[in-house]
């Protein structure tokens, strides 16, 4: 029989056994916010996150042999990214119905994510590679991750970041939008797309079908201009 | 379906290598994008046989973020010191995001009699 050790030692040096616990603390993850009504606060991703986290805490295990096996998963990003065409490309007609009023809504919302973290932060004492690593939060993580790798952020700390972006977005979105008098299902739901990414998609999905469809063109768009300009706008601060 | 990720993995690989030849700062992958919005527009009847491959990736999205997001426990320290910053930036510019957002919806709506 293997002494106990033994088995420890293959299984933190092999890519399978952190391979599979990230997809079943994700599973845990989704089973919880299954069972909760998928409310914003039981996201999957930061149930998942707190659990892989304690468990690579405790058992004392660095980030680095994780990855070796997470890898296959993150791998994906990449494909998936370039899926994010497919739905854009299906809601051309209501994109090019409301043109104006969704370039206009991408460019301010765009900017203001980005220029007022970076003001925020900034006044906060944040800065360097922290500071990079923040630009990107509003725009969806395969994007984000991208930019940060790109421009000297921290890509573990801009998942996490993007993360909490997306549910402080859903979480407020409906209470500000009602504070604020806005009714048009439209606006609300291009809005939180380009604020909030997925997160907040999945949220306007959850209240309104209208406000789900632009939220998620607006997300779809807000990845491609959030990478356009975000360098030019790191390189100018 | 194997056919629809190897174009998928294609897209990517031509937009890694033309921002790297090229040196963008754009990521690869939101280059492949591009360049498969184009081909949608080019070959219409693309979208159909790709639909069903590219909706069942986009629906298990989240979990590709768990990987990058359990990195958060190298940067704990960093977080104990900046992480009031962090924060309030991430409010703060969510909610003024999401305000200009709508407004200026709202506003080019009527301005062009575009109608809910």
């Amino acid at each position: 029989m293997t002494e106990l050790p033994n088995i420890w030692s293959y299984l933190s040096s092999e890519p399978l056994a952190w391979l599979t616990a990230t997809l079943i603390a994700y599973l845990i993850g989704d089973w919880c916010a299954q069972k909760t009504g998928r409310g914003p606060l039981a996201n999957p991703v930061l149930i998942a996150v707190i659990l892989l986290g304690t468990v690579l805490v405790l058992t004392d295990t660095p980030y680095q042999p994780y990855f070796e096996g997470a890898q296959f998963v993150h791998f994906m990003l990449g494909p998936v990214t370039v899926a994010l065409a497919v739905p854009l490309y299906q809601n051309r007609t209501l994109v090019r119905k409301s043109l104006l009023p969704m370039a206009g809504a991408l460019l301010a919302g765009s900017l203001t994510a980005i220029l007022s973290a970076l003001f925020v932060a900034k006044a906060m004492g944040v800065s360097g590679a922290e500071l990079i690593s923040l630009a990107p939060k509003s725009t969806t993580a395969p994007v984000a991750i991208g930019i940060a790798e790109n421009m000297g952020g921290l890509p573990t700390l801009t998942a996490v970041l993007v993360i909490l972006t997306g549910i402080i977005g859903a979480i407020t979105v409906t209470p500000l939008m009602n504070a604020m008098r806005i009714t048009d299902w439209r606006a609300r739901g291009f809005a939180v797309g380009v604020a909030a990414h997925g997160i907040g998609t999945a949220r306007a999905f959850h209240v309104n079908q209208t406000a789900g469809t632009f939220a998620g063109i607006g997300m779809g768009l807000n990845a491609l201009l959030t990478a356009l300009i975000t360098p030019y706008i790191l390189i100018n601060i | 379906m194997i056919a629809h990720v190897a174009l998928l993995l294609s897209l990517q690989l031509v937009g890694e290598v033309i921002t790297r030849a090229l040196g963008l700062p754009i990521p690869g992958p939101v280059l492949g994008m591009a360049l498969l919005l184009a081909l949608l527009f080019a070959r219409p009847t693309l979208v159909d046989k790709i639909a069903p491959t590219t909706t069942e990736l986009l629906k298990h999205i989240s979990l590709l973020f768990v990987p990058a997001g359990v990195g958060i426990i190298m940067h704990l320290d960093r977080l104990a010191e900046s992480g009031l910053g962090l924060i309030a930036a991430l409010i703060l510019s969510t909610w003024a995001a999401l305000i200009v957002g709508a407004w200026t919806f709202i506003g080019l709506a009527k301005l062009s009699g575009s109608k809910p």
